[in-house]
């Protein structure tokens, strides 16, 4: 047996040069975290412009200091102006989806520890892995680029519908080779997410430790498995689209953009093409990216929740199948965001039923969290918190999804703040609720420190009660009819809403202003934490037989065996309430 | 609350061995595949437009079809001569070493019989952008080629690696096969739609 497990051996040696132990590091642990840097300071970023949206909804005749030196003709003398507006909701919505919702549950965690959680010492191609991140990376500084031309980022929205995003700077401001840009890094955000896909499902297909069988492996594991299937899939046809869209910008072809288009009094020197293809084939791929962002955190509460009720789940084997049939079920919803678009409404029809039907395993794992909870000795911190808090984030928001999913509701609701408020809940705040979780669970492991209990919960009852206040109201203002996209409310019934949305802006600079209580938790207890131990929570799964944080071939010399199922909880062991993956011991009912 | 007992546990099952370069290449395939019926949706969408129009698919690609089968062929040739061991590491011997650098050489004909019929369309007027048919054209050849132009990077590394070495990872040859006769297969598929649809 020893033979057999030194025959996997590392695949490459520990790396000497700060160049090449940070940088271009090959080991899986330090690229997690660059991807975990990268979301941070893309979350900043993302959070910054939608304080200068809401600043804009409420005071839009304030003067924002320094805004003029970036936006010298979006916001002359420091005043946004309706165009560039629209530029801040396409970057803000384009780096939180990208940038921290994909980059942050499933390459930063699922690179630290899927090879863990699955026995490896690191990724099938820890290569292709580094030139992942360096991929993503450049996909960001190329999209932040548009902030600083002359042109300006694009106003077409993050999901840059077609003509207006293919005809050039005839659109509008941004839309010239800020437009470019955008397609661009996304393209290339494609490549890195294509080569990382590809990592994570041959690593987890083929660098199990003897004894790791599929069923064996933790939920988080599952789900980063699910995930990079979904987005090996999702992303091979977001990079197509984009070439398209690039060709119909920069060669003169017509794949998006129909005959006799007139736009800024200008006949377009195009003809044929179909704007409801790049509607199409942007949506095939934006309804699984949702999974993309959502099912990751699904796995991380799971894993999280199961340690801090201190007993197995209900059934892990049922979220498991349960996430495989969102994953399948996930490529049939994607017309459910083109109901307006000018559809057969029988097709219409065709794709509200399997999105009402994408509810059943969604509300399974629900029940099966909320079930686990009876009876259990929950431990009280801010991982576990923040668990909760995703159940609630993802319960609310989810519920809106029914009334969505319905075409004749929709068609009234579509365009309003309803949907803002559904999908911020149910895929953004939720899927941050569960990189906290992760954040607060595994920074021990991570860096050999404990975070800031009391700093924790602080952060987790302003940023719980803050998200409500500003997300609940989005649900409302939409039924009432305040449409979405608006640089500034002056229909006659918009006035008396200003209140409201004065609220939420103060809701969301507090919440926002919240989350450098999280910063500096990050920071300080890095440096300052009180150190922490091997297996700081009492968990089951292979990461906890590490060191803290675990060595640069994860498991020394000799890779471990594993028993047992992962969730070996409210047992009477040797160590205590818990059995290890990695424990010898037999467990009777197993 | 169950009980454990302290003795040995049940015997772990084992996972398989490690494929490495093999799995990521049919993993690779899948993206790949996908991103070509992107593609060909696109241009089942954009077909059903009224300028939509007929080119006439150039001889050149029949002819490049054949090179590239040929290719094929010597490529499984190279895969017979090499890999009739279970080792890890497989040594260069017998033929192998030609029938590998004529598929080099097959492979960068093929891709130069794609640019003949490019300038062929090019010299009856037709360019990437002046209809629908000819953008679908360039397009999907254009792609595959730089498909093939990867998989002949892949090909000189393996015959370097047979040339020098004498002696090649089995898995990067089996992936590296399997990556070649994918190439033809899509290949084929993409002549089809070139001639019933564009």
């Amino acid at each position: 047996m020893e033979e057999a497990l030194k025959s996997q051996a590392h695949v490459h040696a520990p790396a000497e040069g700060f160049l090449w132990k940070y940088v271009f590091s090959l080991d899986h642990k330090v690229i997690g975290k660059q991807y975990y840097a990268l979301a941070l300071l893309s979350v900043f970023v993302g959070m910054v412009l939608s304080w200068l949206m809401r600043f804009h909804l409420v005071w839009p005749n304030a003067k924002i200091p320094g805004l003029a030196l970036i936006a010298k003709t979006g916001a002359p003398g420091g005043i946004i102006t309706p165009e560039y507006y629209l530029s801040l909701l396409t970057m803000h919505g384009t780096l939180m989806v990208f940038f921290v919702l994909t980059n942050a549950p499933f390459a930063g965690f699922g690179n630290y520890f899927l090879p863990i959680q699955i026995g490896a010492e690191d990724m099938a191609f820890p290569r292709f892995n580094m030139m992942s991140f360096w991929t993503t990376f450049v996909a960001f500084v190329v999209l932040i680029a548009a902030f600083f031309i002359p042109d300006g980022p694009p106003i077409s929205g993050w999901t840059a519908y077609a003509p207006l995003s293919a005809i050039g700077k005839d659109a509008g401001p941004g839309l010239g080779w800020g437009q470019n840009l955008w397609v661009i890094a996304i393209g290339i955000f494609c490549i890195g997410q294509l080569l990382g896909s590809l990592n994570f499902i041959a690593t987890t297909l083929d660098l199990r430790a003897k004894g790791m069988t599929l069923m064996r492996m933790p939920i988080s594991t599952w789900a980063w498995f699910i995930t990079s299937s979904i987005g090996l899939l999702a992303f091979a046809v977001l990079l197509p689209a984009c070439v398209l869209l690039l060709l119909d910008r920069m060669a003169g072809t017509s794949f998006f953009i129909p005959s006799g288009l007139v736009v800024s009094d200008r006949l377009q020197n195009h003809a044929g093409g179909s704007p409801l293809l790049w509607q199409h084939l942007f949506w095939f791929f934006g309804h699984p990216e949702v999974y993309i962002a959502i099912l990751p955190a699904v796995g991380i509460v799971s894993h999280v929740l199961t340690n801090s009720l201190r007993k197995p789940l209900l059934s892990a084997k049922v979220i498991i199948y349960s996430m495989m049939s969102i994953g399948f079920l996930s490529w049939m919803v994607w017309g459910h965001h083109m109901f307006v678009s000018g559809m057969n409404p029988f097709s219409s029809l065709l794709f509200s039923f399997p999105t009402l039907t994408i509810t059943i395993p969604a509300t399974i794992i629900t029940l099966i969290w909320l079930g686990s909870l009876y009876g259990a000795n929950i431990q009280i911190n801010s991982a576990s918190f923040f668990a909760l808090g995703f159940i609630s984030m993802f319960v609310s928001g989810g519920v809106s999804g029914f009334f969505l999913a319905q075409p004749s509701i929709d068609i009234y609701l579509h365009a309003t703040y309803f949907v803002v408020g559904h999908f911020h809940m149910v895929m953004g705040v939720a899927a941050i609720f569960a990189i906290f979780s992760g954040t607060y669970f595994w920074f021990p492991k991570m860096t050999g420190r404990m975070m800031n209990e009391t700093l924790g919960m602080l952060h987790f009852w302003i940023t719980f009660v803050g998200t409500y206040c500003i997300f609940m109201p989005f649900h409302y203002l939409g039924l009432v009819g305040n449409v979405r996209r608006y640089a500034s409310f002056v229909d006659d019934f918009m006035p008396a809403l200003m209140p409201l949305h004065k609220f939420i802006t103060i809701a969301a600079l507090t919440t926002g202003a919240a989350q450098f209580i999280f910063l500096f938790n990050l920071i300080h207890s890095r440096f300052r934490g009180k150190p922490a131990s091997a297996n700081p929570w009492k968990g089951t799964s292979l990461e906890w037989s590490v060191p803290s944080p675990p060595p640069w071939n994860n498991f020394g010399r000799e890779r471990p065996v594993v028993y047992h199922d992962p969730y070996q909880y409210g047992l009477k062991g040797s160590t205590g309430d818990f059995v290890m993956q990695t424990s010898p011991e037999q467990i009777l009912n197993e | 609350m169950s009980l454990t007992i302290h003795s040995p546990a049940v015997l772990p099952r084992l996972s398989g061995p490690p494929k490495g370069s093999e799995s990521g290449i049919w993993i690779a395939l899948f993206a790949i595949t996908m991103s070509f019926a992107a593609f060909t949706s696109a241009l089942f969408i954009r077909e059903a437009s009224t300028d939509w129009t007929h080119v006439a698919a150039p001889r050149v690609l029949f002819a490049s079809t054949a090179v590239l089968l040929l290719s094929s062929l010597m490529m499984e040739a190279s895969r017979r001569e090499l890999d009739g061991s279970r080792a890890p590491k497989i040594n260069e011997h017998g033929r192998s070493l030609a029938f590998v650098a004529a598929t080099v050489l097959l492979g960068l004909t093929f891709v130069a019989g794609q640019y003949l019929a490019w300038r062929s369309l090019a010299a009856q007027g037709l360019y990437l952008a002046t209809n629908p048919n000819s953008s679908f054209f360039y397009l999907l050849t254009g792609v595959h080629a730089l498909h093939v132009l990867g998989g002949i990077t892949a090909l000189l590394y393996l015959f370097i690696q047979l040339a020098v070495q004498k002696s090649v990872r089995r898995n990067l040859l089996r992936g590296v096969v399997v990556y070649w006769h994918f190439m033809a297969a899509l290949w084929l598929y993409l002549l089809v739609v070139i001639c019933v649809r564009l």
